[in-house]
């Protein structure tokens, strides 16, 4: 098993490289630079920063600078943001992302595997039939309204939260993003879960179980769960990835001091160095949970090994 | 076989069979969902496409009287707004307001300046969204005092009206246009390319089938974001363009189905029969595999075009999509996350159109699945 964790982890590596290594070069053929901006520097003062970034050096000896420096964890200062580092950028924002998306992923999970298991133990009655409606409600509705209806509802009519702000990590800033985020990740768990628990229940040895006299929740809980969780296992890999490294939607919507709103701004802005640390981040967010998951299939899946 | 069994069938057997088509069509047609959707989504589509000519307010047409004006089945102006806007219009002609009352859609005005009242000054009343033709009914020997007439204008706005003061009926429905062309649009880009690409590699196979798998591969690894914005910043602002391009980035799904599934078919019985039979490559592709290839693109396409729309949405709600004051439902939904507080209407009739046709996308998009997978009966 470790050996398998090393190898993934070795194999991770040129992937990563080609990641960079194609946002860097895609980045760069982009028109316009970070320096470019609508009221514009006088150009003694554009060649001074770029000249100081050592944006004048050929594209190559650039493109082998950073990676020099991000073999450091060097991710280089920010151009727009001149005050901060990308590093520094991210060790803000990213803890505010993380603690929304984990929030959002863990009640997704919860919440989705209870409604997809009612919805299977109901099949084809009204308890399936709300399922199924929320879930298809859940996975059509875009985020951008449902961040807005979530506000006027909940922050405006009823006014019992906040309608927007971070508050310095209040609890109540924390559930209209926290709900925004995980509805659409409730939705596809609960379908999921559904599906798979309905094949799950009519497999042998769930009918083994029955005959046996066990109680339904213990043939829920302790035999068909198990192998129903599987594709929800797989789901979570990309899913973490994606809820953990911000949402420009909801940052924006609810101004969350995230790091959601990096990735566009820099893009837009043509902030290199901050385009590049968000492509990297998200990149090893990604590997990481996708081996994350991996292993869990493994230990709920016995009949999974990895010598 | 002999002969005389063959002449015999026709006789017998009055059945007709039913084609691939046919037989996704009747089956369609017994879900209810599916075909209430269909409806539905016509209906939409009928709606943008001729509503904006039949409402009288132009999308672009800022009536300044009317700003966040409430939808409403009643017209406009009511009885208090008519005293604001005459008070608008007096300012700009620099009178005051002696008497004023309303009758029968026509309201009586009496004035009076400091200065004697030129009676040219009425084209401000005429300019005005509440007022139309104005008349002069007497004036004062002196000048100082007059009195004039203006039909009170009915206006009606269903929707209500924007933050500028627009109709936010004939914006929806523009918007609706815009939305759904956009969504056609790259839906049929992306399942060409992706047809394109994902049969060739599928047909080919080997080696030519593991680079370019191994191309969408890496494709698929960067942030999808990424590659629209990248998009963005290369064809500017330019709409068709642009998503002409994101058309050109979502074709990965469907190389991906379409390759999977022209291996599996390559691979049935019925092909293997056919070449044993002696069929050419181009009777195969045109008798088997394009029928059982066209189902699941017919699919991924219906379920294509919300996720283009979405997309467009998330776009212009960023800002980076249509641009004022062309508009489109992530437009007006964007806009109206900014007003929710004050004028919650511009937020949610948007919201319930866009909503409305992706809910009714995915019921067809469902029900064709059910229609077309051989799998299923």
């Amino acid at each position: 098993m470790l050996l398998y964790v090393l190898r993934r982890l070795l194999t991770a590596i040129p992937t990563l490289f080609v990641i960079v290594t194609l946002a860097f070069f895609l980045i760069r053929v982009a028109p316009g630079g970070p320096f470019n901006q609508e009221r514009g520097l006088s150009p003694e003062i554009k060649a001074n920063l770029e000249a100081e970034y050592g944006l004048n050096d050929p594209l190559w000896l650039q493109y082998g600078h950073y990676l020099k420096n991000l073999s450091h964890g060097d991710f280089g200062p920010s151009y727009n943001l001149p005050d901060f580092t990308v590093g520094e950028l991210f060790a803000r924002g990213l803890p505010i992302s993380i603690q929304l998306g984990a929030s959002a992923l863990v009640l997704a999970l919860l919440l989705g595997c209870l409604l997809g298991t009612v919805a299977a133990l109901n099949q084809n009655r009204w308890g399936d039939y709300a399922v199924i409606a929320l879930a298809t409600a859940g996975s059509t509705i875009p985020t951008f309204v449902i961040a807005p209806i979530i506000q006027l509802v909940f922050g405006l009519s009823w006014k019992l939260l906040p309608v927007g702000g971070w508050g310095g990590g209040a609890m109540l800033n924390k559930i209209g993003p926290v709900l925004t985020l995980a509805l659409p990740q409730i939705a596809i768990v609960a379908r999921l879960m559904r599906g798979s628990m309905i094949e799950a229940l009519r497999s042998h040895h769930i009918r083994t179980a029955r005959a046996l006299g066990l109680s339904d929740w213990s043939v829920v809980v302790r035999h068909a769960l198990r192998g129903a969780i599987l594709p929800i296992v797989s789901f979570t890999g990309p899913a973490a990835a994606a809820l953990l490294t911000g949402s420009i939607i909801v940052e924006t919507i609810f101004a969350i001091p995230g790091v959601g709103r990096y990735f566009v701004d820099a893009a837009l802005n043509r902030d290199y160095t901050l385009v590049m640390g968000t492509v990297v981040v998200i990149a090893i967010f990604t590997i990481v949970f996708n081996l994350i998951v991996d292993i869990m299939y493994a230990v709920v899946d016995p009949r999974v090994r990895y010598d | 076989m002999t002969d005389a069994a063959v002449d015999n069938e026709p006789a017998a057997n009055v059945v007709v069979g039913r084609s691939l088509w046919g037989d996704a069509w009747a089956r369609l047609k017994a879900n209810r969902a599916a075909m209430f959707s269909l409806f539905y989504l016509g209906l939409i589509a009928l709606v943008c496409i001729a509503g904006p000519w039949f409402v009288p307010h132009d999308y672009t047409t800022i009536y300044s009287d009317y700003v966040r004006t409430p939808p409403s089945t009643e017209a406009y102006p009511r009885a208090d707004m008519v005293k604001g806007a005459l008070d608008d219009v007096l300012k700009r002609m620099r009178v005051d307001l002696k008497d004023w009352k309303l009758e029968d859609g026509r309201a009586t005005i009496t004035v009076a300046g400091t200065r004697p009242i030129d009676e040219r000054y009425l084209r401000y009343v005429d300019r005005s969204d509440t007022f139309d033709d104005a008349r002069m009914e007497a004036k004062s020997p002196d000048g100082l005092e007059m009195t004039f007439s203006a039909a009170v204008k009915q206006q009606y706005f269903l929707f209500g009206t924007d933050n500028v003061g627009r109709d936010l009926l004939s914006r929806t429905l523009v918007a609706g246009r815009i939305s759904l062309a956009i969504g056609l649009l790259a839906g049929v880009v992306a399942v060409t390319i992706g047809v394109v690409y994902g049969a060739t590699a599928g047909f080919l196979g080997g080696k030519v089938d593991e680079v370019m798998m191994r191309i969408v591969d890496v494709l698929y690894s960067l942030p999808f974001i990424f590659f629209v914005i990248m998009l963005v910043v290369f064809f500017g602002r330019n709409f068709v363009l642009m998503f002409l391009a994101v058309g050109a980035v979502l074709w990965l799904d469907m190389a991906r189905i379409v390759r999977g599934q022209a291996l599996s078919i390559r691979r049935h019985e019925y092909v293997q029969a056919a070449e044993a039979l002696g069929v050419r490559q181009s009777g195969i592709l045109k008798r088997h595999v394009i029928p059982n290839l066209l189902g699941p693109v017919v699919i991924y396409m219906t379920l294509l075009v919300p996720h283009v729309i979405i997309l467009e949405s998330f776009l212009s709600f960023l800002g980076l999509g249509v641009q004022e004051p062309m508009t489109s439902w992530g437009v007006l939904i964007s806009v109206g996350a900014h007003n929710i507080g004050s004028a919650n209407w511009m937020l949610l009739f948007p919201a319930f159109f866009l909503v409305s046709t992706l809910f009714a996308l995915n019921f067809v998009g469902d029900g064709l699945r059910d229609a077309l997978d051989p799998k299923d009966r």
